[in-house]
Order: C-alpha cells, then structure tokens, then sequence
C-alpha cells in the first residue's frame, strides 16, 4: 500500500483510540479536570507520567540531536532520567502528603502569600508555553512530512489538532489516553530501531547493537566504524564530541535534571496517587518506562547517523548523485527542512565539515527519527508507525502542559485570587480559553522557533530550573525559608536566566529582538543559553538565603506546616471517582 | 528527639547517600571523567561513553526503586506509615 494511504490509516486508527478512550472517562468536576481523582496505581500513573514526560523532544527531536552532537548529546539523555532521581527524593512525596492540586498553590501556601503564587503563575507559564513552541516544531515536522506540505503549514494543521484534543478532555480522559499513548509511542520508536539494528549488527537488542561489531563481516565495532567515517569527512569523533567543553555539559545537565523536577505538569501527576508510598512507587515505574526509550535513543541517533553518511557520503571518495536521490530525500526537500545546493556544479551531493564545500546546505535535526526507518529502506507501515508515534509524544505532553497553564490561570488566579467565588463552569470555561491562548502564542512563536525541537525544551527545562525547583526544595527543606527570600529568590533566578536566554535568542525568542550583541556568543564561561538554568538556579538558592537572614522567620503555624509534610502519617485521603 | 525528627534525619541520609551515587553514575563517570574511563572499552562501547548515553540511566533507575524500597522500610520503623 502507498505510504500516504497507509500513514492516514495508522494515524487515524490510533486517534480514534484516543478519542474512544477521552469520550468513555470524561471529566465531569474541576477536581477530576485538573488531577484526576486520585486513585491510580502506581504502574498505572508511571505509565502514564512517562507519556506525559516524553514529548516531541524526546521522541522526535532527542535521537536526531544525538545523530549531530554524538557523545554531546548525552546531557539530554541523562539530564532527562537523572531528573527523575531528584523528583522522586526530594519532591514527590511531600507535595503529595500536602495534597492539593497546583504547584502555584503550594508555594502560595507555604510561603503564606498570594504575590509568591502569582509570581510562580507567571514563572510556570513561562516555561510551560517555551516547552509548547518545542512541542510545536516537533508537531509541525510530523505533520509536513506526513501531508507534504509546507513546514509552515504542518504547524497551522498541528495547532489545530492540539486544539480539539486538548480542549476537548480533561486529565482523567487523559491519564487512561495517556496509558494508550505510551504504548503506541514505544512501540513505534522500538520497531525501527529493532529491525535497523539487526539489520547493521545482527543484534535485535537496540542498547546492545549499538556496542557490536558490523554484520557486513569486517568485524569492526559500529561506534568505531561511525568514528573514523566522520573523521575522513572532518567531522569530529562521534563518541568524544563533547558538547563545547566539559563545564557547559555539567551545567546543561543539571540544569536539564533540575528542572524535570520544576516542570509542573509532571510534578502535578504525583498529587494524582492514593498515598506517599505510591508517589515513591510511580516515580520509580515512571523512571521504567523513560529509560525503555531512553536507552534505545543513542542507537537510533548513532544508527541513524551512520546510515545518512552510508547512503550520501559514505567515504570522501564516494558521493551519491544528486538525481539519484532517494524517494525520502525528495520528500522532505518539499518540507524545506532539508536543503541541497550544488556549490561546485558537479551534480553530486558532497556532505562534508567544511561549510565552504558542503552541499546539503539544511538538515533540520528533527527530521531525524522520522526519516530514519526511510533511510533504512524499511517497510512503509513501519514509516507510518513512526508518525503515529510522534504525534502520540506530542499531543500527550502538549495536553498536559496546556493543563498545567489553564489550571495556574484558573484554579490559582482566578478561583484562587482574584474570583473566589467563580462557579464550577466557568472556571472550566475560562480554563479552555486559557488553554486556546497557550496554543495560538506558542503556534505563532514555533513558526520560528529559537531551537530543534529538544533544545527549545531544553530552555523551558531552564526557566522551570532557576525559578520553580528552587522554591519547591526550599519550602520542603528549609523551615526557615520565609516569603521574602523565595520571592527575592525566584525572581533573581528567572530573570537572570530570561536576561541571558533572551539576550541570545531575542526577546521571546523573536530574533530581530537580540540586545547586547557585542557581548559575543556563550560569554558567560562558555555556558550556551540551554544549559544557563543550573547558573540561575544557583542564584535562585543565593539570593534567597541572603535575604532570609535580613527578614522575618516565617511564622509558626507555616514552620509547623514543614514538619506535618516532611511525615508520611495523617495525610488527606484520596479522592474518589 | 523526638520520633519526626529522628525520622527525618534518617530519611535526608538516605536521601544524600542515593544522590552520592546519582552524582557519580552520571556527572562523574559520564562528564568529568569519562575520557579516563574512555580508555577501557565495554564492547564497542568506550567506557565513559557507556556511561553517560546507557550506565547512567540503568543505575537511575535501580537507585529510585531502592528508594522507594527503603523510604517505606523507614515510613514503618518510625511509626509514620500511612494508614
């Protein structure tokens, strides 16, 4: 069958399930909109908090990333796991035994203000409307590979798309949908990388054909084989390629796992389970189900890699021609996400280092994943499973990162702050317009996005990083910390990173709006914009230790709060549904 | 002391010993010293390498569970299960 055909089947087939499973449990109270009841076990919510996790970024955008970068590619995968170590310790478990539904709410609570939640509103929409422009490349590319169309245009379609599911359902629709979701998209990223590594290794085990030698007989390990090809081309090493020094790949690391732990869509998922001991437990099972793709990511992006340079530039003897190209590179020419010049008129594709003599003059590293089982030469309905897949990753994070917004404009400032006595629907309504908005700002900005897919991310990762994960850890482990320092400390962070990631990136990420451009690139100890959020995080924690010892302790019934959360005993019971 | 607190100086042990382990599965062996480690090869893997695209998920994910293991060993010794 035709590859359209079959990609309209197979992405039609897996919505309607979706849909299916959003109409049969659908939200009917705000406490079922926003956490879904909590009643679901443990392997259940991990399955489905994974869903929730691995965005377009990690499906789409993460294997391509590694592709380029090789061994530099590492901070997003253990960035991205490592995090999770932090949120099951030092996060998960308290802010469930204090049981309510947002993030903004606890940090107005605990620091017994209603300025420090609006001010975390604000830092929350920030980072959750940066991560929806990730979400959006990532949804554009799918979507103007599958139609042939335009990339522009993908992402109108996307938008549109996101709009009915999204708006459509609330969390509980989404929590089972999300459980469908993961296992489509799992399954979708391992078929491929399970048929391309027999194929090069005769190793059906992804993690373990990546460490094997070569089924053409030569006996050479792939990891060496792909080495020593980019190094005829001038490339650097896939496997030493560090990622501009060693300092720069420290920090963006920790500022990828801090902000797993500030994210609140992912944090407001561990309020949805029956006790403390079962937000430890889906922590864990959450971990399980990322490190399935996580671990299979570097061979698909090594593996990936190796069978681009194979099929246009295998040595720097051999080129392909280009009106021999192969069907996948003409589709994605019409995208215009992947751009050949014949700069010395020979009518052959020379893919090298050098900017002066390389001809494919665009290779968008979020086509990646998606042409790669083309790339391969595998069977069409493997291709069309690969969309299916990355458009599961996208729709479910988007969803809930669009909950995550409409809720801390909703339920914390309007039913919280400025309209108490909102009625039930119309906090509902207004919760749906705020989600509209979301898309609309973050649709328009990812025309243009500032990254790929998992570097814009990787900047929301940074935002939630300096201003949200600071605050959280020091409401739970610092009975001293009182409103002054965290909001000093909040604001110092973000707006210390915002300075450094707009003053790269533009304002808002608008590249006509840089400032302070003779400072050069990376000035601040060769730290790129993407990894700046463990500096601003660091400030967060500085700022709002000095200023805690100039004011006010907090006062006693808000340090007696600390200790009740810090027990598991005599915690609020769940609420059924 | 009283029973809260000791139970919580008990559970930020427990809680500074996994980090220990987190810090050098990933920022160690996989970043600061993986060109060392590069030098002994697992395979075709290089070691350091391993490390930060494959060891340092695997020891995450042992590390949460044996939290989680632990933590509510330590929920029951103090007295503060939940019910």
């Amino acid at each position: 069958m035709e590859l359209k055909t079959l990609t309209y089947l197979v992405v039609g087939a897996t919505f309607a399930l979706y849909i299916g499973i959003a109409v049969w449990a659908r939200a009917k109270t705000t406490s079922d909109f926003y956490v879904a009841g909590k009643g679901i076990p443990p392997v259940l919510n991990g399955m489905a908090t994974a869903a929730d996790w691995m965005s377009a970024a990690s499906f789409i955008g993460m294997a391509g990333l590694i592709a380029f970068y090789g061994y530099g590619g590492s901070v997003f995968l253990m960035g991205w796991t490592g995090g999770y170590v932090l949120l099951a310790m030092l996060l998960a478990p308290y802010l469930r035994k204090y049981g309510k539904f947002t993030v903004p709410e606890f940090i107005g609570d605990r620091y017994y203000s209603n300025s420090a939640r609006i001010l975390a509103v604000i830092c929350l929409i920030i980072a959750s409307v940066t991560y929806v422009i990730g979400q959006m490349k990532g949804i554009g590319v799918a979507f103007s590979r599958f139609l042939e169309v335009e990339y522009a245009n993908g992402l109108y379609i996307g938008m549109g798309v996101v709009f009915i599911y999204a708006v459509l359902g609330g969390m509980k629709g989404i929590t089972y949908t999300q459980i469908a979701q993961y296992c489509v998209l799992i399954f979708a990223y391992t078929v491929p990388a399970v048929f391309i590594s027999l194929h090069l290794t005769g190793n059906p085990i992804p993690q373990l054909g990546l460490g094997s030698t070569m089924s053409d007989g030569s006996g050479v390990y792939l990891l060496d084989k792909l080495d020593s090809t980019l190094k005829g081309l001038g490339f650097p090493a896939y496997t030493t390629n560090t990622r501009i020094s060693t300092l720069n790949m420290v920090v963006y690391t920790m500022s990828l796992m801090i902000g797993t732990a500030g994210l609140p869509h992912v944090i407001m998922r561990f309020f949805t389970v029956p006790r403390v001991r079962d937000a430890r437990a889906s922590a864990a099972w959450a971990l399980v189900f990322i490190a399935t793709l996580y671990t299979v990511a570097p061979a698909v992006g090594a593996m990936a890699r190796m069978n681009l340079m194979d099929t246009i530039q295998p040595s720097a003897e051999t080129s392909l021609s280009y009106a021999e190209r192969p069907q996948w590179f003409k589709n994605w020419e019409k995208t215009g996400l992947l751009k050949f010049e014949d700069k010395n008129g020979d009518g052959k594709i020379q893919y090298v280092a050098d900017k002066e003599k390389n001809e494919m003059v665009k290779v968008d590293r979020d086509i990646m994943v998606l042409a790669n089982p083309e790339i391969a030469q595998l069977p069409n309905w493997v291709v069309a499973l690969v969309v299916a897949g990355g458009l599961a990753a996208a729709l479910s994070t988007a969803a809930g990162l669009l909950l995550a917004i409409a809720s801390s404009i909703s339920h914390d400032l309007l039913k919280g702050i400025f309209m108490p006595h909102i009625s039930e629907k119309s906090e509902l309504m207004y919760s749906r317009v705020s989600m509209a908005g979301a898309i609309a700002v973050a649709g328009y900005l990812g025309i243009h996005p500032p990254d790929f897919a998992a570097g814009t991310v990787a900047l929301a990762f940074g935002l939630a990083a300096s201003s949200i994960f600071p605050a959280l850890m020091m409401g739970i482990f610092s009975k001293k910390m009182n409103k002054e320092g965290a909001m000093a400390g909040m604001l110092a962070g973000i707006g210390i990173t915002l300075f450094y990631v707009f003053q790269h990136k533009g304002i808002f990420f608008i590249a006509d709006w840089k400032y302070l451009e003779g400072m050069g690139t990376n000035w601040f100890l060769g730290i790129e914009p993407n990894a700046f959020g463990a500096i601003g995080a660091v400030f967060n924690f500085a700022v709002a230790f000095v200023v805690v010892r100039f004011t006010d302790a907090p006062p006693e019934h808000i340090q007696h709060m600390v200790e009740e959360i810090r027990i598991p005993a005599g915690g609020t019971e769940a609420v059924e549904h | 002391m009283s029973k809260h607190a000791s139970y919580w100086r008990a559970n930020l042990r427990l809680v500074f010993g996994c980090l220990v382990v987190w810090f050098l599965a990933s920022f160690m062996f996989g970043i600061i010293f993986a060109e060392t480690l590069n030098g002994i090869r697992l395979g075709g893997y290089k070691l350091g390498f391993w490390f930060s695209q494959q060891g340092s998920i695997y020891s995450f994910v042992a590390l949460t569970f044996y939290y989680a293991w632990r933590a509510n060993q330590l929920d029951h010794e103090f007295g503060v299960r939940e019910k």
